[in-house]
């Protein structure tokens, strides 16, 4: 008998389990809403006057401007300064557009459209994150045992680096719709092909490197998925003003939708940013993966399928950073490494294990 | 900057390029230039290519492509046997892929030239960057640049305290934040985040590490496979293993000298519920000693925590049952005394195999012969008359062997390899019951099972054992490379997060005898952190040289001639 496929722990909880069940439809109805409101908030901002404002579009020129010095007068008389003003500006070629004014466009309509989306998220979020618990204390282990589990804990922390970074008041609403579009198909797939009655793990699951493991491997994934749109975003962005730069007329719903988002300069940076935060953790996550499989399999790295895709998704990331540093792969030429580093990452995670048989095929598709 | 520039622009473009120079070590990008001349030319043409940031980013997405093929095809190193199957399926492809070494994709030629030559580069490119880093820190970093404004951030205020005064201010405030910092040329010049490129080097160098780590462990590990029953030992030589492989460069004088025995193996089940039957609990305790004639130490093995003995690791991989049995001859006596290992063929630990007596049996005549029994074991039974022979739940609580009988030569003296857990009747004779069938019987413990014609008997003991298969594998190299791994994660996190950036601050006196003092900073890549950075220092500077009282003519004639027409309030620029 080999142990390793047969080893398993206690009897999992049905109420529970039906309970996480049910929160999780609970919370994939309220991401429908907050779709929705998304579309109503983008439809609004498209009417908007203030979407359409050349302004928006051309190169900020301020008037000239000095560097402000401020003086305040104090008690004694004496002026004394504030914090002196500092200028900024950009000296790597980037045009210099400023952000687009975000999906609402300043309509009063679907700027509160816009937010009843937020509140919404935050609810579908809460009744997620209840999803998991739930399913997690029904087995009374990490919920990452299988891919239902696995997909239904991936949207619930890509969402929340979404409202992490909401709350950071980082430049991010733009990310509301494509978001919870994803999290709705995430989600949709977890329920109907992915799902798994909650059970056990198979015993080499057992092990304390689980926790350590699949958590960051699904903490950076949900980072590279929102570095991955910010990056795909950037790429429409991106021609639209290199159309508009040489004259051009971009199509009336490219500019409708376009000129709304953050500018190209913006949403690289954001991209760039995230996945350049997020890869010395990736990194991280494959030493721990190879540190569990050298307890749980005798070898730290022997070439299974997972660990192949693993390596490839980290090479093509490096690569993503060095086109970065790279003079002439700026630009489009890393966002598409950056996109092709992420469809990596999706196929390890549902492709390699669908379609491939290997060690890690705990998976219970 | 566009196209365009007016000629003076051009001018302060270098005198900009000069202010970031050396900010970082990365090699130039130049473009493809052919060689001119000669073998040597072609030579340094060729090294200055490879070496080159771009050829590293080929390399690297090749090395990504390259690993594609070995996830999708099977391999020799992960299951051979599926590699078999496939070439059988395969009548045209197999042989192809076998060519272009498809099936070893991670030893393959061309899959090693990948990542050698990728070494290679970047060995070339560690080497020089390493030393231009020690020349940066030996260095001071570069003047101002003639017009400050330029730079990414900016600022500038205008007090009454002497240009002197307000660079000995500038210098102590910028070292008290630790930047490197030195007056020049009439300016403060001061840099800091050195450890992005101390980090960038060290992450690079980690790899080698790794590489090198990991090619070690390759060639000198080895692992081998042992079935051990309850009571018994293992001593760490090749003689003693059930099936050994190793690197190319294994010496089998590097087997780590221990041994240990398996004092015994506890197997707990769920007892009831729908996952009746699943192990809860696996674990051998083993008593082990280290090096020839150590001391006795007491461990448990459970499956993800290897026992690890001097540098190597112990794994439990399987478990099963040895049923003791003794056979007896003719004459009453003791001729054999065994556990003898069973192999499970299910969930519940159902099991078979064989039971060889090789010597010490006469029979009734007093020939010597050789008694052969297939052995069929079930720890739960079903009970008499309830179906089949298989298990019902994999501990040990209802134990009853199935045996049957033969008589003759085991085929052992043959010298061909003989499966331990498979009988060869060819060269033996079925013992026979009343009906003239195969002799065969169902034991309970304690029970035994007397040979047709007072031929001798076969005991069934109470005593059942279980047994453990272990994996013991020695892979030298594994702490470089998590010496390595740690390094450059390290590095990493210091190459990714630390910015470098530079800082000048310059007081002139203007016309009116008021000291302007401009203040700028500039990164290797655009920030958010850089200028609050200088806003966060101009206030520390100018606490120390605080700002002229107001003149009362135009205020700003003075800054806006300085200033340039480009510029954006800092709020606008980075959201
Ligand atoms: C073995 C494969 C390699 C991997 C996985 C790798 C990975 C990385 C990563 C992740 C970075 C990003 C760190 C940062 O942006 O500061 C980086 C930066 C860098 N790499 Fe590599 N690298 C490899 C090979 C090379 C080679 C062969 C060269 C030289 C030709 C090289 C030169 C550089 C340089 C100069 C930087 C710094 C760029 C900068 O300062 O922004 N790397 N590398």
């Amino acid at each position: 008998m080999n142990l390793a496929t047969t080893l398993a722990a206690a009897e999992p909880n049905e109420d529970l389990a039906r309970i996480s069940n049910v929160l999780i439809y609970s919370a994939m109805a309220v991401y429908l809403l907050a779709f929705f409101a998304h579309m109503a908030e983008w439809l609004f901002g498209s009417r908007s006057k203030v979407a359409r404002t050349a302004a928006a579009l051309t190169p900020a020129k301020t008037a000239a401007k000095a560097p402000e010095v401020t003086a305040k007068a104090t008690g004694g008389g004496t002026a004394t300064l504030e914090r002196p003003k500092v200028v900024t500006r950009s000296v790597t070629g980037s045009r210099d557009v400023p952000d687009g004014p975000g999906a609402s466009a300043g309509d009063e309509k679907g700027d509160l459209y816009g937010r009843i989306a937020v509140s919404l998220t935050v609810l579908a979020f809460l009744l997620e994150f209840g999803g998991v618990l739930t399913r997690a204390l029904s087995v009374q282990r990490a919920p990452w045992g299988n891919m239902y589990e696995f997909s239904i804990t991936f949207s619930t922390v890509a969402v929340g680096v979404y409202l992490t970074l909401l709350v950071l008041k980082k430049n991010v609403a733009w990310l509301g719709l494509p978001l919870v579009t994803t999290v709705l198909l995430d989600l949709g797939l977890a329920v109907t092909v992915l799902y798994t009655e909650s059970d056990q793990l198979v015993p080499a699951l057992h092990s304390y490197w689980l926790w350590i493991h699949v958590s960051t491997a699904i903490f950076c994934g949900a980072v590279f998925y929102v570095g991955g749109v910010g990056a795909l975003l950037y790429l429409f962005r991106d021609s639209y003003e290199t159309k508009l730069a040489s004259g051009g007329q971009p199509g009336k719903f490219a500019t409708s939708v376009l000129e709304r988002l953050p500018s190209a300069a913006s949403l690289d940076k954001f991209s760039y940013r995230l996945n350049a935060a997020i890869f010395p953790l990736w990194t991280f996550t494959i030493i721990a993966g190879a540190i569990w499989a050298g307890d749980a399999w005798g070898r730290y790295w022997g070439w299974d399928p997972k660990e192949v895709w693993s390596f490839i998704t980290w090479v093509a990331y490096a690569g993503y950073l060095h086109a970065r540093a790279t003079a002439g792969w700026k630009g489009r030429k890393a966002a598409y490494l950056a996109l092709i580093a992420f469809a990596c990452w999706l196929f390890n995670y549902y492709g390699v294990n669908i379609f491939v048989t290997g060690k890690h095929s705990y998976a219970g598709v | 900057m566009s196209k365009t520039e007016a000629p003076e622009e051009q001018s302060e473009q270098s005198g900009l390029d000069a202010a970031g120079a050396q900010l970082s070590t990365a090699p130039k990008e130049d473009a493809p230039n052919l060689p001119s001349l000669g073998v040597i030319g072609w030579f340094r043409w060729f090294w200055r290519q490879l070496t080159s940031m771009r050829v590293a980013l080929i390399l690297l997405l090749l090395l990504s492509l390259g690993a594609i093929p070995g996830s999708l095809i099977p391999q020799n190193n992960v299951d051979e046997l599926k590699v078999q199957d496939f070439m059988d399926r395969h009548s045209t492809l197999g042989p192809l892929y076998d060519k272009l070494q498809l099936f070893d994709v991670y030893s393959s030629v061309w899959f090693s030239a990948i990542y050698i030559l990728l070494f290679v580069s970047l060995i070339g490119c560690i080497v020089p960057r390493t030393w231009q880093f020690v020349g940066q820190l030996r260095g001071r970093p570069p003047g101002a640049p003639k017009k400050l404004t330029r730079l990414p951030a900016y600022t500038t205020w205008r007090t009454e305290a002497e240009p002197e005064q307000v660079h000995e201010a500038a210098l102590a405030v910028l070292k008290q934040r630790r930047f490197r910092a030195h007056t020049a040329a009439g300016s403060v010049a001061a840099e800091k985040g050195y450890l992005r490129e101390a980090g960038n080097l060290m992450f690079h160098i980690a790899l080698i590490v790794m590489l090198i780590a990991f090619a070690a462990g390759q060639l000198f590990k080895s692992e081998g496979g042992k079935l051990i029953t309850e009571g018994d030992g293992f001593a760490n030589t090749l003689s003693q293993y059930d099936d050994f492989k190793s690197g190319s460069l294994f010496d089998t004088e590097e087997l780590a000298p221990f041994s240990f025995k398996l004092d015994d193996f506890e197997g707990t089940y769920e007892k009831s519920g729908p996952n009746r039957g699943t192990p809860r609990t696996y674990r051998a305790n083993v008593t082990y000693s280290e090096g020839v004639d150590g001391p006795e130490k007491k461990k448990s093995i459970e499956v993800n925590k290897p026992l690890e003995i001097d540098g190597s690791k112990v794994y439990l991989i399987g478990h099963g049952y040895a049923p003791t049995v003794t056979v007896r001859d003719s004459k009453g006596e003791v001729v054999y005394r065994n556990s003898v290992p069973l192999l499970p063929i299910d969930q519940n630990g159902t099991a078979t195999g064989a039971i060889k007596v090789l010597d010490g049996y006469k029979n009734k005549s007093g020939k010597k012969e050789q008694l052969g029994f297939n052995a069929f074991f079930v720890p739960t039974f079903a009970g008499e008359g309830k179906g089949q022979m298989f298990s019902q739940f994999p501990a040990p609580d209802f134990p009853v062997l199935a045996l049957s009988a033969y008589h003759g030569s085991l085929g052992v003296d043959s010298g061909v390899p003989q499966n331990v857990y498979q009988l060869d009747t060819r060269k033996m004779t079925k013992f026979k019951d009343s009906r003239g069938e195969l002799f065969k019987k169902r034991l309970l413990p304690g029970e035994t099972m007397k040979l047709p014609g007072g031929q001798g008997s076969i005991t069934f003991e109470k005593d059942i054992k279980e047994w453990a298969t272990f994996q013991i594998s020695q892979e030298p190299g594994s702490l470089w490379a998590l010496v390595g791994a740690v390094a450059a994660i390290a590095g990493l996190a210091g190459s990714l997060f630390i910015q470098r950036r530079r800082v000048w601050v310059r007081a002139v006196r203007g016309a009116d005898g008021v000291t302007v003092v401009e203040m700028a900073g500039l990164g290797r890549s655009e920030s958010a952190k850089l200028p609050e950075e200088l806003a966060d220092l101009a206030a520390r500077l100018h606490d120390e040289a605080p700002s002229a009282p107001e003149p009362n003519h135009a205020p700003e004639a003075e800054t806006v001639s300085g200033s340039d027409p480009d510029a954006v309030p800092a709020e606008g620029a980075e959201k």
